[in-house]
């Protein structure tokens, strides 16, 4: 194929005879002090699978709003298949053949899985009603393409996120798609069902339909897309075939940075070196057991180490850091802080024994969207803040500015509204927040999940910071790489319990893939490490 | 789709299905409660939808033994006639909360619709119908619009049109110092007062109501809409429902059944009656809430209205019959059961989330 083209306003230059189905011509979209997108030019082919990366903030999400008709752009226009395309609602976009899927499931929990599929387009029997019997027919029919067998009566909330993902795909494809955007959609899924959706893209591409694909994963951008698009900073970057780019070129056109400069800080931002952890634990926890989600979970931590907690999905780690922080209802099992043992345990008590958690789910858990980047920071530091209720602005604006230049929180002002940020923008938010409590123990769960590569090495090299500054870190990463390079130890979780325990040179992916593998619970559920990795 | 130009490539939406009250049959089947998540789930879900006629129905048998008065034909008549007017105003109200809103404003409407049906009925049977049926219409339409072009919380803007329909129906009357009166023996005061081997006409309207808000609500586009758009508002956009036209037809609807029955209990007393339906909006949720419909929306049924309505009427008509309880202590029970139900269903929501 061609060679990357040198100029990206020229989307039908290369030699592919594959016309645009849909192509977006210098398009703009402000919103107030940001410009999301500056004169992007793009175009997707019938039957390719085309990237779509950048880091946060480069203006992916807006383009893809712009594409399934949630904004309007301010300037420039959209053609599909050469005529221009005006969509004033999400609706009017999908009539036109663009179909997407969201990072987090939209469909309706309460609903079943049937009625989710065929909403808004409900097959009627002669009477003008709704034909359910051929509903779920055609639900099971179409599942089954997907390898998902699931009652299609069933409630969606009742399933696991996965296959909820799954249904949405399914939706998705099945309303004679032309164009199937997907952001970010293996962020919720197992192995087996990633390989699942690959399959389904291909059977994509067979049909002619265009994928739009969206994802920070490298290793499934160079499995499954053709083509690449590279956003930054609102403005188009590159356009041109995948193959002819490698990771490091991909990854420094993301970052506009050097690519030696890449190469030499290595893929995570972890410093190579261990650190020097205290004799003493500062957290001690000892039989944790919550029914369903933990059993006799115990494990020490030190202050100024990273401790990795490893383990696929559902094994418990989430559970454990809430357990940790008092967010998750205990039968047995106790807590103790600098040889103080927490006899009530409640998120209040946690926080004020100087433990803090960055729970997994930002958006649900953690940022309040419609407060400003300051309300945000200095939220659970208020009452440390105030004298007699009375809160010091000028105190608050001191700490704000601290943190802020600190964690290099990109906004326009401290004023700004949190939910208008990029995703690494309010992780790095949330952490300022625990981070001006001045804890001790410091329990991150997922930090870098789906923020962009960028925001995810700066919040790497500040983990780092932090335990070097004498933190003690609990780290929880399903990313492999960040766990072996940043953790000092690591617990290996599995069923709730624990598992195993590296530590010193056992800290390698091979023995974290041993602990793992031997008690991997069935020969199809494999870790997500066993992946192929082709680096 | 009435504002900018449609793409070329984007054609009409596809109408919500008329609602076909011809097809024989009463709702359609429920899907069966789900196969797989255990035998709790289902008995929970079970309970959620039916639980209120279980309830319903005891509390009649267990009556029918204690009171023989209450298990007369007479007093089911009585029973029945007394609820198909607030039935028909919480049938409205059931479609409304399904999409995650309340309508205060029935209470007001349904007397503005008395008033004007009784005034109308010296112009005829159809005037006495139509006259009420648009100027509600009207109301709840406004409600619609505001509450889905304006983004305005249900809440305020129905709360606002409470007071407005209010002193709408104020001014019509002089403050109340005209009464409009049905003429004898016209066609209109026939329809309220009129019956089948003694159950009035206005049962078999609600009755009709039901079938057919049954049928819209499980077997139509417009219904599944409401339930989307009640469960997730979000998700509704993205997938390109038609959310905001969806609000504006529910709270039209909702206006439009209100004023209905104001006109039918207005047929039923002869006469326009500026004082009635103070609270009737609560009872009407009440009734909804009873009936096993999330007040936060995306779930609930058109039956379970129906039972919830029957069951304050039951209860209305028990503490009657004990005839030494103050009638005031049917609030409290009402009241009573309110709680209990709200508490049942956390603890149903919970157990079926937990298997």
């Amino acid at each position: 194929m061609a060679p990357p083209e040198a100029v990206p306003q020229a989307p039908e230059a290369a030699a592919s005879t594959a016309s645009p189905v849909l192509e977006a011509r210098s398009v703009s979209k402000r919103f107030p002090g940001v410009v999301a997108l500056d004169d992007v030019s793009f175009s997707l082919r019938a039957g390719e699978t085309h990237a779509l990366v950048g880091e946060n903030g480069a203006g992916k999400s807006t383009l893809i709003k712009v594409l399934t008709g949630v904004y309007r752009p301010d300037g420039g226009d959209l053609r599909m298949a050469g005529r221009p395309v005006r969509f004033a609602r999400p609706f009017e976009a999908q009539q036109a053949g663009i179909s997407t899927i969201y990072q987090e499931v939209n469909l309706v929990p309460l609903m079943s899985v049937a009625r989710n599929i065929f909403l808004g387009r409900e097959p009627r029997n002669r009477f003008g009603l709704i034909d359910f019997a051929r509903m779920h027919r055609e639900t099971t029919e179409l599942l089954d393409g997907f390898g998902v067998r699931v009652d299609p009566r069933r409630p969606l909330h009742t399933l696991g996120i996965g296959t909820q993902q799954m249904v949405a795909l399914a939706r998705a494809v099945s309303v004679n798609a032309q164009v199937v955007i997907m952001d970010e959609p293996t962020s919720s899924l197992e192995p087996r069902e990633v390989e699942t959706l690959f399959r389904v893209i291909e059977n994509l591409r067979g049909q002619g339909i265009a994928v739009l694909y969206v994802s920070h994963r490298m290793d499934e951008l160079y499995r499954i897309c053709d083509r690449v698009t590279v956003l930054r900073d609102g403005r188009h970057i590159h356009t041109g075939d995948l193959a002819d780019l490698d990771r490091m070129q991909l990854v420094s056109m993301m970052l506009g940075r050097d690519m030696a400069e890449v190469r030499r800080s290595g893929v995570t931002s972890f410093a190579a070196e261990g650190h020097e952890a205290a004799r003493t634990p500062v957290l001690t926890a000892t039989g944790l057991s919550s029914r369903h989600h933990l059993h006799d979970v115990s494990l020490s931590l030190y202050a100024g180490e990273v401790l990795g907690l490893g383990g696929l999905l559902g094994s418990g780690r989430s559970e454990t850091a809430k357990a940790l922080s008092g967010a998750l209802h205990l039968d047995a099992g106790e807590l103790t802080v600098d040889g103080t043992a927490l006899n009530r345990l409640t998120p209040a008590a946690a926080i004020r024994a100087g433990i803090s958690l960055l729970p997994e789910d930002r958006k649900a858990e953690g940022i309040v969207p419609g407060l400003s980047v300051r309300e945000n920071i200095v939220l659970a530091a208020m009452p440390r803040l105030s004298r007699a209720g009375v809160v010091s602005r000028a105190k608050q604006d001191r700490i704000v500015d601290i943190f802020m230049k600190r964690l290099r929180i990109k906004a326009s002002s401290p004023e700004q509204k949190v939910g208008e940020l990029s995703g690494g923008n309010q992780q790095k938010v949330l952490l300022a927040r625990w981070l001006c409590l001045e804890p001790k123990v410091l329990l991150l769960d997922e930090p870098t999940r789906g923020i962009d590569v960028g925001a995810k090495a700066e919040v790497q090299s500040l983990i780092d910071d932090l335990a070097r500054e004498g933190l003690a870190v609990l780290l929880i990463s399903s990313d492999i790489e960040e766990l072996i390079e940043g953790a000092d130890r690591i617990v290996v979780l599995r069923g709730g319990a624990v598992a195993g325990e590296l530590a010193g040179d056992d800290v390698a992916e091979d023995r974290l893939l041993e602990v793992l593998a031997d008690h991997a619970p069935a020969p199809e559920d494999k870790s997500p490490a066993a992946q192929e990795d082709p680096r | 789709m009435n504002e900018t130009t449609p793409a070329p490539a984007a054609p009409a939406a596809p109408a919500p299905a008329v609602p076909r009250t011809d097809t024989p049959g009463g709702k359609g089947p429920r899907p069966a409660a789900a196969s797989e998540p255990g035998t709790r789930a289902r008995v929970a879900e079970l309970l959620q939808r039916q639980g209120v006629l279980a309830v319903l129905l005891t509390v009649v048998i267990a009556a029918s033994f204690i009171y023989p008065t209450f298990a007369s034909l007479d007093n089911a008549r009585g029973i029945t006639i007394q609820a198909s007017f607030l039935a028909v105003v919480a049938l409205g109200m059931t479609m409304v909360i399904i999409t995650g809103g309340i309508d205060l404003s029935v209470g007001s409407v349904f007397a503005l619709g008395g008033v004007l049906a009784a005034w109308a009925s010296q112009y005829g049977f159809l005037a006495a119908l139509l006259v009420p049926l648009v100027a509600c219409g009207a109301i709840g339409l406004l409600n619609g619009l505001l509450i889905a072009r304006g983004n305005m919380a249900p809440f305020i803007v129905t709360l606002a049109t409470l007071l407005g329909a209010r002193g709408l129906l104020l001014a019509i009357t002089d403050e109340g110092a005209t009464t409009y009166l049905v003429p004898k023996d016209s066609a209109f005061g026939e329809l309220g007062q009129g019956s089948v081997w003694g159950f009035g006409y206005p049962i078999l309207v609600a009755l009709v109501l039901f079938g057919a808000g049954g049928l819209v609500l499980q077997r139509t586009s417009f219904g599944q809409t409401l339930f989307a758009v009640g469960g997730s508002s979000d998700a509704a956009t993205l997938m390109g429902l038609p959310v905001a036209r969806t609000k504006i037809l529910v709270y039209t609807l909702s206006g439009l059944l209100a004023g209905l029955a104001g006109a039918l209990n207005a047929a039923r007393l002869s006469s326009g009656v500026t004082i009635v339906g103070v609270g009737m909006e609560l009872d009407a949720i009440s009734a909804v809430v009873i009936g096993g419909t999330l007040l936060i929306g995306g779930a609930g049924s058109i039956s379970g209205t129906l039972w919830g309505v029957l069951l304050l009427a039951v209860i209305q008509n028990l503490i009657n019959q004990i005839g030494s309880l103050n009638s005031s202590y049917q609030s409290v029970v009402s009241g009573g059961f309110l709680i209990v139900v709200v508490v049942a269903q956390r603890y149903l929501a919970r157990s079926r989330r937990s298997t």
